[in-house]
């Protein structure tokens, strides 16, 4: 059982704006949760040929700094992640595991060649923090339409959910306990 | 979907192995890998993938190679190429040879997901089809024809013959011989029983209702045609029309039909579309057609139209041998309905039944068993349950003058079918007028009921 979730800032963010999130996130999950500064070398996973950032790579570098704890981890990158196969991800967790990775480089609106709004890429962060963390609390994609654990492949579908677990995920998460 | 879908990766890379199976494991996927082609084969005996992704270029067997071997395997397999080293030649060969889709890496997420998930409707939606066709199949068969007879089975051979050909089918033979169930089996074997067998009884209807019903009407079209409505033709779009007593319809509808039969277009009555159809056409008749054809009264270019292929069912009175068999048969199905514990038919009945000479085939002798499931007692038919025609006073042809075996023939036949004048005229194949005057002239009486 995950005695605590730690937010890692891997990223130029200052860590007052990841506390707001990270008190969110901790009344999901019932957890105290905290917010500290990465050990994450961001250019090791860097990968030229595509520009982006391999986040399986960046997992590597959290279970290797955390091998031990049991403490749920997230870091918060604000580079653009990918995975080999897919074009971008927002962000990868180790199912049933400690740790995870998520990046709010597609979250911003301008990314989009839209007009910037703080406020929605704050919520979309914190939407992505909590699902990224359900799997490593070994829930799956679910199909409820407004449940934080549905699958979104791009930033519409993440405005469309809620922040919170549906209530089969939540007696899911209740029975990993 | 049932149960978790299960999705195989094969990829020489491990990186992509495991990304992929990661991304679709959190989807609640059952994700299995393997590393080469061989190890893929090796896997899918083990156990059923709903999808494969596959990469194209691996070290020994590529990916196109073992998506043949796969089809040999599973010709239904559900396959994605994804590949790095993407040609448009690649792409056209793979999907030619059956793949489900072909995409390059890396893959839109978005892209991915909707395809994987689209793949699994579709695999679903053909297994779903799989299954109610093997339903359909299940259900169609026509297992109330029986007979064991050399006369049935070569009746049961030319339904095996004619059924999986196009050719019309004229089936003949007296009333109550199951001309109808014989339509229904020969549709049933055929390559169109997914489709409707639409049945129309050519004698029960009027002229101007016939034409309605096989054609269909516009609004409007007469008197009381408040909506447009499908005729029979249409109904059996890519199936099969049984007409039924095909000897009763008028010269007018046999024009029609005949025209219909040959050009496989029709108009609606009061419509001015054409409407275009694709059956094939059985018919029956109890009648002399080719007398009819003779006399006038049936045009001889839709007889020889329709009577390409003939089947005839012998009367039963000529196929002793599947009496027991037929009773025994009915005696089953009506214990099943009833719920009534009687399962056989005492000797003496069965002999009873067996000297009749069933004028009115196995439809009188099902009426027959069936009457006598109601009022016979468990555990099985005794004689006095059978109507009473069938005991031996009755059955056995009076000897004497062709009055007095005229006269106990209508009587049979009408007590046969209680009364009913039509039904028996018909039987009798005379019109009902005489039969009236046949009646009053041998002071026939109808029994009081009860």
């Amino acid at each position: 059982m995950a005695s605590a979730i730690n937010i890692l800032n891997a990223s130029t963010l200052e860590d007052e704006r990841l506390e707001g999130i990270s008190q969110a996130v901790g009344r999901v999950f019932g957890l105290r949760t905290y917010v500290t500064p990465a050990p994450l070398n961001l250019d090791r996973a860097f990968d030229p040929s595509r520009g982006q950032y391999n986040s399986t790579a960046l997992l590597a570098q959290l279970l290797q700094a955390y091998k031990d704890g049991d403490e749920k981890r997230i870091a918060v990158v604000g580079v653009d992640l990918f995975i080999p196969v897919l074009t971008f991800v927002f962000g990868e967790a180790q199912l049933n595991g400690i740790a995870a990775v998520v990046s709010f480089h597609r979250l911003a609106n301008p990314f989009y060649g839209m007009v910037p709004d703080d406020a929605m890429t704050w919520k979309r962060l914190e939407k992505e923090i909590v699902h990224e963390l359900g799997h490593t609390f070994g829930l799956y994609h679910c199909h409820q339409f407004e449940c934080v654990m549905r699958s979104s492949t791009y930033v519409e579908e993440i405005d469309l959910k809620r922040e919170s677990l549906c209530p089969d995920c939540k007696s899911k998460l209740v029975a990993t306990r | 979907m049932n149960g978790t879908p299960a999705l195989l990766v094969v990829d020489d890379e491990q990186v992509v192995r495991d990304s992929l199976s990661k991304w679709f494991r959190e989807d609640g996927f059952l994700v299995g890998t393997a590393a080469s082609a061989a190890e893929a084969l090796s896997q899918l005996q083990g156990r059923k993938w709903d999808i494969l992704l596959l990469d194209i270029k691996m070290p020994g067997m590529d990916g196109m190679e073992l998506q043949q071997r796969i089809k040999e395997i599973d010709s239904n397999a559900t396959i994605i190429f994804i590949t790095a080293h993407a040609t448009v030649d690649t792409a056209v060969k793979a999907l030619k040879e059956g793949a489900f889709d072909y995409v390059t890496k890396p893959v839109d997420p978005d892209y991915l997901s909707h395809l994987v998930t689209n793949a699994l409707k579709q695999r679903n939606l053909a297994n779903e089809n799989l299954k109610l066709k093997e339903q359909i199949t299940e259900f169609s068969k026509a297992d109330d024809i029986v007979g064991d007879s050399a006369q049935m089975q070569k009746v049961y051979d030319l339904i095996q013959t004619v059924a999986k050909t196009e050719t019309t089918v004229m089936i003949r033979g007296e009333s109550g011989t199951g001309k109808e169930l014989i339509a229904r089996a020969i549709h049933s074997n055929s390559s169109r029983r997914y489709f409707p067998i639409v049945a129309v009884n050519c004698g029960a209807m009027a002229e101007g209702v016939l034409e309605s019903e096989l054609f269909g009407h516009e609004r409007g079209a007469f008197t009381g045609a408040q909506y447009r409505r499908k005729g029979k033709l249409e109904l059996s779009d890519g199936g099969t029309l049984f007409l039924d007593e095909i000897g009763n319809i008028d010269m007018k509808t046999q024009m029609d039909l005949l025209r219909v039969i040959e050009t496989k277009q029709f108009t609606r009555v009061g419509g001015n579309d054409i409407i275009k159809v694709d059956f094939r056409v059985i018919c029956a008749t109890n009648k002399d057609l080719e007398k009819a054809v003779a006399e006038g009264s049936f045009r001889e270019d839709l007889y020889y139209r329709l009577n390409v292929f003939s089947v005839f069912i012998p009367p039963l009175r000529e196929r002793k041998g599947d009496i027991p068999v037929l009773a025994n048969y009915f005696v089953q199905k009506y214990m099943r309905v009833m719920g009534k514990q009687i399962t056989s038919i005492a000797p003496e009945a069965m002999d009873t039944i067996v000297r009749y000479n069933w004028p009115g085939n196995v439809r009188e002798l099902e009426n027959a068993i069936e009457r006598a499931m109601v009022v016979g007692k468990p555990p099985s038919i005794k004689p006095e349950d059978l109507p009473y025609q069938l005991t031996e006073k009755n059955h056995v042809l009076p000897a004497g003058s062709l009055a007095s075996m005229e006269k106990a023939h209508i009587a049979s036949v009408l007590d046969q079918n209680r009364w009913n004048i039509s039904r028996s005229a018909e039987i009798l194949q005379i019109d009902r007028v005489t039969l009236y005057n046949k009646i009053e002239k041998y002071g026939l009486k109808k029994p009081n009921a009860g």
